[in-house]
C-alpha cells in the first residue's frame, strides 16, 4: 500500500469512527432541510421554487462542519510532523486529506440529497441536475475548505474563523451549483453546469499547493 | 526594473521607512484634506443636477471612489503579500496588515453610500440586481476573514505568512466571484434597474470625480503610513518588553 493510500484510509477510518464528523454532517444536512418549512411555511409551490438553492446552501454549510479537524487533530498530536517528514510530499498529503474529506462528507451529502429534495418538493427535472451538480461541486468545497483548515490549524476554536474565511470564497460554487438546478427546471441551457465543472477542476487542481504551503508555514520554526 | 527594485528594497528597511514617512506624513495629510475639500465643494455645489436623478446623483462622488479604493487596497494587500512570501521584505507584512482595516472601511463606505443611493433611484436600500454592489459585499466578507486570521494567530511571523497565503487565494478567487455574480444576475433576469455609476459620464462630473478619487487615494496613503508607523512602534515596544522580561 502506498503512503497516499495509507493516509487516505486512515483519515476515512477516523472520520467514520467515534468523534469523526462524517455522520454528523449528514444529520446536520437532514435536520436543517427539515427545519426550512417551519421557517418559510408549508406552501409546496414556494418550497419547490427554493428547493434547489436551499439544498445547495445547506450542503455547503454541512461540508464546513468537519473541516476544522482536517489538519488540526494531526497538528495537535504530532502526526502532522510525521506526515511532513514522510517521503510523501505535503501536496499529495493535502490531496489525500481532501479526498478523504470529500469521500466521508461530500459524497454522503450527494447520496442523501434526492431524499431531502422530496421533502422540499423539488420538481422532477431537478433531481438529476441536483445530484450531478453536488457531485461535481462538492470537491471544490473540500478543496477551498482544506486551504482554510490548513491556515487555521494552530488556532484554538479556529472553526469559526475557518467558516468566515471559506464561505465567501466558495460563493461561485453556490451560484453555479444552484444555477444548474434552476437551469434544468426552467430549461435555460447547461451553462451553469459547465462553469461549475470548470471552477471545481481549477480548485481541485490548485488547492493542494495552497493547502500544502499553509501547512508548511505552520510547521516551520 | 533593477532601479525600482533597489528603491523598494531601500524602503524595506524599517528605520529608513520611519525617516521617510515622518517627512511624508504631514504633506499627505494636508494634501488629502485640500483635495477632499476642493472635490466635495466642486461635486456638491458646482455640478449641475442630473436630468433623471436630480441631486441624488451627487452620492456618486463619495460612492464610486470608495468602491474603487476597496478593490485597489485589496490588490495592494495581495501585492505586498506576494512580496512578503517571495522576497521576505520585513515591511511587506506590516504594509499588508495596516492596509486591511482601511480597505474594509472603504468597502463598507461604498456599500453604505451605494444603498443610500439605491433608495431614491431603485426604491429599495438593497438591490441584488447590481452585480458590483453584491461583489463589494463579498469583498467586505473577505476583508473580515483576512483581518480575523491576522488577529487569531499569536505568533506574528506565522500570522503574516498565513494571512499572505489567504490574500493571494482571495486575489485569485475575486475575479471569479465577480464573474459568477454577474452571471447569476443574467440568470435571474433583473428588471432593468439602473446600474450605479453605469453608462457614459458627463465631463462636468468627470473632473470632480477624479479629484475625489485622488483625494481618497491620498487619504488612504496618509492613514496607511500612519498605521504602518504605529505597527512598527508597537512591535518595537513588544520586543523591548520581552527583552526586559527575559
Amino acid at each position: 500500500m502506498s503512503a497516499f493510500q495509507a493516509l487516505l484510509y486512515r483519515d476515512m477510518k477516523l472520520a467514520f469512527r467515534a468523534g469523526g464528523g462524517a455522520s454528523l454532517a449528514m444529520a446536520f444536512f437532514g435536520l436543517v432541510i427539515s427545519l426550512q418549512p417551519f421557517g418559510v411555511g408549508p406552501d409546496l409551490m414556494l418550497l419547490s421554487r427554493i428547493a434547489g438553492g436551499v439544498l445547495w446552501v445547506t450542503a455547503a454549510l454541512a461540508a464546513m462542519l468537519s473541516l476544522d479537524r482536517l489538519f488540526q487533530a494531526d497538528y495537535e498530536d504530532g502526526s502532522l510532523d510525521i506526515i511532513a517528514l514522510s517521503p510523501l510530499s505535503l501536496e499529495w498529503a493535502a490531496t489525500a486529506k481532501m479526498l478523504a474529506h470529500w469521500l466521508t462528507t461530500g459524497l454522503p451529502l450527494v447520496l442523501l440529497s434526492p431524499l431531502l429534495g422530496l421533502l422540499l418538493n423539488l420538481p422532477a427535472p431537478g433531481y438529476l441536475p441536483l445530484i450531478m451538480s453536488l457531485m461535481i461541486g462538492t470537491p471544490a468545497l473540500s478543496g477551498i475548505g482544506a486551504i482554510g483548515a490548513a491556515l487555521t490549524l494552530s488556532i484554538r476554536r479556529g472553526g469559526l474563523i475557518l467558516v468566515l474565511i471559506v464561505l465567501p470564497l466558495i460563493s461561485p460554487t453556490l451560484i453555479f451549483g444552484a444555477g444548474t438546478v434552476i437551469d434544468a427546471i426552467e430549461g435555460t441551457g447547461r451553462g451553469a453546469f459547465a462553469l461549475l465543472a470548470a471552477f471545481s477542476v481549477a480548485v481541485v487542481g490548485l488547492s493542494p499547493f495552497a493547502a500544502a504551503a499553509s501547512v508548511r508555514l505552520n510547521l516551520a520554526n | 526594473m533593477a532601479v525600482s527594485m533597489t528603491r523598494i528594497t531601500v524602503l524595506a528597511n524599517p528605520k529608513r521607512f520611519l525617516d521617510y514617512s515622518s517627512v511624508l506624513l504631514p504633506w499627505t495629510g494636508g494634501l488629502a484634506f485640500v483635495l477632499l475639500a476642493v472635490g466635495l465643494y466642486w461635486a456638491l455645489f458646482e455640478t449641475p443636477p442630473d436630468y433623471q436623478q436630480h441631486e441624488t446623483v451627487k452620492i456618486m462622488f463619495v460612492h464610486v471612489p470608495a468602491a474603487w479604493m476597496g478593490i485597489f487596497v485589496y490588490s495592494l494587500i495581495a501585492g505586498a503579500s506576494l512580496g512578503g512570501l517571495v522576497f521576505r521584505h520585513p515591511l511587506s507584512d506590516v504594509a499588508a496588515k495596516s492596509a486591511a482595516p482601511l480597505g474594509a472601511a472603504f468597502t463598507a463606505l461604498a456599500l453604505v453610500t451605494g444603498s443610500l443611493w439605491g433608495r431614491p433611484t431603485w426604491g429599495t436600500y438593497w438591490q441584488w440586481g447590481d452585480a458590483r454592489l453584491v461583489s463589494e459585499l463579498l469583498l467586505l466578507f473577505i476583508y473580515f476573514g483576512y483581518i480575523a486570521l491576522w488577529n487569531a494567530i499569536d505568533d506574528p511571523t506565522r500570522a503574516a505568512k498565513a494571512a499572505a497565503v489567504l490574500a493571494l487565494v482571495g486575489a485569485a478567487d475575486l475575479p471569479i466571484i465577480h464573474f459568477s455574480v454577474e452571471w447569476w444576475n443574467t440568470l435571474h433576469q433583473p428588471n432593468n434597474t439602473l446600474v450605479l455609476g453605469g453608462g457614459g459620464i458627463d465631463p462636468a462630473f468627470l473632473w470632480p470625480l477624479l479629484i475625489m478619487a485622488l483625494g481618497y487615494t491620498v487619504l488612504f496613503v496618509w492613514l496607511w503610513l500612519l498605521r504602518m508607523r504605529t505597527e512598527i512602534f508597537e512591535r518595537r515596544a513588544r520586543a523591548l518588553m520581552m527583552a526586559k522580561g527575559a
